[in-house]
């Protein structure tokens, strides 16, 4: 390399990139705090099932809303098919949380519980799983959101907390 | 460099017919733009259709297929082809190895069109098993991406051979842009490839009964986030080695140029988890490392701002541009081929402050598969790359025809124009739907659950899309009525380079020697991917045999 070559950095950009490195670190720092402090999640490895048979054997076969702690903690096994969500109606009471399960018999699916932060890829072969407290009453619709075939749209059910 | 080289008519031919199957691609796949954005404010016309489309989302699998894949392959891999060989002022080293490329891509856009069109194959654009498509429409994609490898290793070649003639030069900046979009896309397509040939093609043809929907997602991602940068970077090449002389200024910073194109080869694929946020099938600690990774790759896009908006503001004043803002208004607005990448600068903006949302580990969750994200990539890949694209048609057309711009500039500004309002209106009222919980790739007209407070923004999203739809085909109809003037005007066109501020030749020799990134990237790749995969493939069970679900 010769003298004359360096990089030529501006004053003005020297700050800009102080500034975007600055900015870079806020933002992973709110993500790592909202992650990991507030406990905000996504979805992890659960368990694996297999599509072909998971709608005949296993907690699947008969899916629904489990009661663990009456009032307070539930299980819902939820299976998502073309074009429907089995089962598309659950009513939980008012504090109660509620541990999804979602799994998929045929193709891809999504999972969106609205106004939650509830929102899953429903993927064969795979078990999709979040947790959320519901502390006011209300109707929830949860709604396929990947396309999964000609009458997708149609694709969602409803939960309701009283 | 030989002395005198000229691009000869042969290869501007070439050229040429690269932008011809680009411009017909995305001519063909717009047409269901407005038809998916009329549906979505309450006007079906798919019914009328019939029987040439069957339904939505063979239209949609048309729109994102023709637009997002062929349409910028096609430009693209022509536009690096004049960016390597004019740069360095040598022709192709191996020309028909070159032509090889193009024409498999030809074919595999065939291969991959027949199917599409006898609904045969409509799994949209990211064909996520287990939904099946017939084989075809897998081989012919695995054709063009080929296809568009051979025509970068054409350019590896034409790269070398001049390397050995001109020791110690610096390399040209659009074509070293170029040359990086090619590798980055090789690295990037390798995903893909080993899904398609793995797992897709052995499926469709029924020699293995299942796949496994987890780990093709991941394949997948590992070339679809990449995607977006080859794309993009494209267009960078214009911003960063074009525009400020078209501009009528120089380059800020040549060596921050180059310095942000390394990093985007670095850092443009080992992020592809941050598409996989909601994935059951992947441990949240590889989200967050992508997370983190994703917002890394904000750092050249600062970069890339910064020069290109100093590059401007360097033209502006030497225009006669004032104050703190004036120079903004002495640029030269009145050239479409700069208007419209101005205004495609400005969308990006947009579509950034959208990427770092949707890039947020946590935040992603209420924005993931709605309309948002569509009402995102609408901002980056069909404004800032789409609006690009169509600026340098605007050059390059009459470049290779030798034929004056068959309209006024004030006509193409119209058009240009037209694109930007239509893609405002339609891809803000994408966003709020999103926000609001609309669902992505959904025909919402037969949608039971939509509540009645998002009619009015379906509405916009209507209006928008026609709008934009107007702009498309103002585009169209511009190209093709320059391209097939009988009565023109020639035209001598100059190949607009920007010069540097600083001479290039002062510009560090590591910014211009290439083993050392390609290690680099190649080790970031190992370590942000590397355990996933092997963790993922050791587990494979390919038993979801799924199937034709249209
Ligand atoms: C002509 C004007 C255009 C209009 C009105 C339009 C409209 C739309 C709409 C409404 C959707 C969402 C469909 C849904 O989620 O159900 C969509 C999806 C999409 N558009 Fe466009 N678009 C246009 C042009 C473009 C261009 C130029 C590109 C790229 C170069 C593009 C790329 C895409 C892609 C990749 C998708 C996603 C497809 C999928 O989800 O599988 N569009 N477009
Ligand atoms: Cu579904």
């Amino acid at each position: 390399m010769t003298d004359k070559q360096s990089m030529h950095i501006d004053p003005y950009e020297k700050n800009w990139i102080r500034l975007s490195i600055g900015l870079l670190v806020v933002f992973a720092t709110a993500v790592t705090v909202a992650g990991f402090a507030f406990g905000f999640q996504v979805p992890t490895p659960e368990d694996r099932v297999d599509p072909r048979t998971v709608a005949t054997e296993g907690p699947w076969a008969d899916p629904g809303l489990r009661e663990l702690v009456p009032g307070k903690k539930y299980e819902a096994y939820i299976l998502a098919q073309t074009w429907a969500f089995l089962p598309n109606e659950i009513t939980v009471p008012v504090g109660a949380e509620v541990t999804f399960y979602v799994t998929s018999k045929d193709v891809q699916h999504g999972f969106k519980l609205q106004d939650t932060n509830i929102n899953m890829q429903i993927v064969p072969g795979q078990v999709s799983k979040l947790t959320v407290t519901f502390d006011e009453p209300g109707v929830h619709n949860f709604i396929c959101t990947e396309y999964c075939g000609a009458a997708h749209a149609i694709m969602f059910g409803t939960l309701t907390v009283e | 460099m030989l002395a005198n080289y000229e691009v000869s008519q042969a290869e501007k031919k070439f050229i040429g017919w690269h932008l011809l199957f680009a411009v017909i691609a995305v001519a063909i796949g717009s047409l269901f733009g407005p038809l998916q954005a009329l549906e979505h404010a309450g006007l079906d016309l798919y019914p009328y259709l019939q029987p040439l489309f069957a339904s939505y989302y063979q239209g949609l699998t048309l729109h994102g297929v023709l637009n997002a894949l062929v349409f910028t392959t096609f430009f693209i891999t022509g536009f690096l082809t004049l960016t390597t060989i004019y740069g360095l002022k040598r022709p192709l080293r191996y020309p028909k190895l070159n032509a090889v490329g193009f024409w498999m891509m030809v074919v595999g856009l065939v291969v991959t069109a027949i199917p599409t069109l006898l609904d045969q194959a409509s799994v949209l654009y990211t064909f996520y098993p287990p939904m099946k498509a017939h084989w075809s429409f897998y081989l012919g994609l695995t054709l063009v991406v080929v296809g568009s490898w051979i025509e970068g290793w054409g350019f590896y070649f034409t790269y070398y051979a001049w390397r050995k003639e001109n020791p110690g030069v610096r390399t040209p900046l659009t074509t070293f842009g170029g040359l990086i979009t090619m590798v980055m896309w090789q690295f990037a397509t390798l995903g893909v490839a080993t899904e398609i040939l793995t797992m897709l093609l052995p499926w469709s043809l029924g020699l293995i009964e299942g796949t496994d929907p987890q780990l093709a997602r991941t394949y997948f991602w590992f070339t679809g986030h990449p995607l977006v940068y080859f794309w993009l970077l494209p267009a960078y090449v214009s911003w960063y080695g074009m525009l400020p002389k078209q501009a009528g200024g120089k380059l800020f910073s040549d060596s921050l140029a180059r310095f942000a194109f390394w990093l985007f080869l670095l850092l443009s694929v080992p992020l592809g988890f941050h598409h996989q946020y909601v994935d059951p099938g992947v441990p949240a600690g590889w989200k967050f490392l992508h997370a983190v990774l994703t917002y890394s790759v904000f750092l050249p896009s600062m970069l890339t701002a910064f020069t290109v908006i100093a590059s401007l503001e360097y033209a502006g004043r030497k225009r006669g541009g004032k104050g703190l803002l004036g120079w903004i208004r002495a640029l030269p607005w009145a050239d479409p081929v700069v208007s419209a990448q101005l205004l495609a600068g400005i969308l990006f903006f947009f579509g950034g402050i959208g990427g770092i949302t949707n890039a947020s580990y946590n935040v992603n969750l209420v924005v993931h598969n709605t309309a948002w994200v569509p009402g995102h990539f609408h901002l980056t890949v069909a404004s800032a790359v789409t609006l690009s694209f169509m600026g340098i048609s605007y050059w390059l057309v009459p470049y290779l025809t030798g034929k004056k711009l068959g309209v006024s500039n004030k006509v193409a500004n119209i058009q240009v124009w037209t694109w930007f309002v239509g893609m405002v209106i339609f891809s803000n009222a994408m966003h709020v739907v999103g926000l609001l919980g609309a669902p992505r790739r959904t025909p919402l007209g037969l949608a039971p659950y939509i509540p009645e407070e998002w009619s009015g923004h379906l509405l916009r999203v209507g209006i928008g899309g026609t709008i934009m739809f107007v702009g498309m085909y103002m585009y169209v109809y511009i190209v093709a009525k320059t391209a097939w003037a009988k009565n023109y005007e020639p035209v001598e066109i100059e190949v607009p380079l920007a010069d540097s501020i600083h001479d290039p030749q002062e510009t560090p020799d590591w910014l211009d020697k290439w083993v050392p990134w390609l290690i680099g990237t190649v080790a970031l790749l190992l370590i942000a991917y590397g355990p996933q995969l092997f963790d993922q493939i050791s587990n494979i069970a390919l038993n979801a045999p799924g199937g034709k679900v249209w």
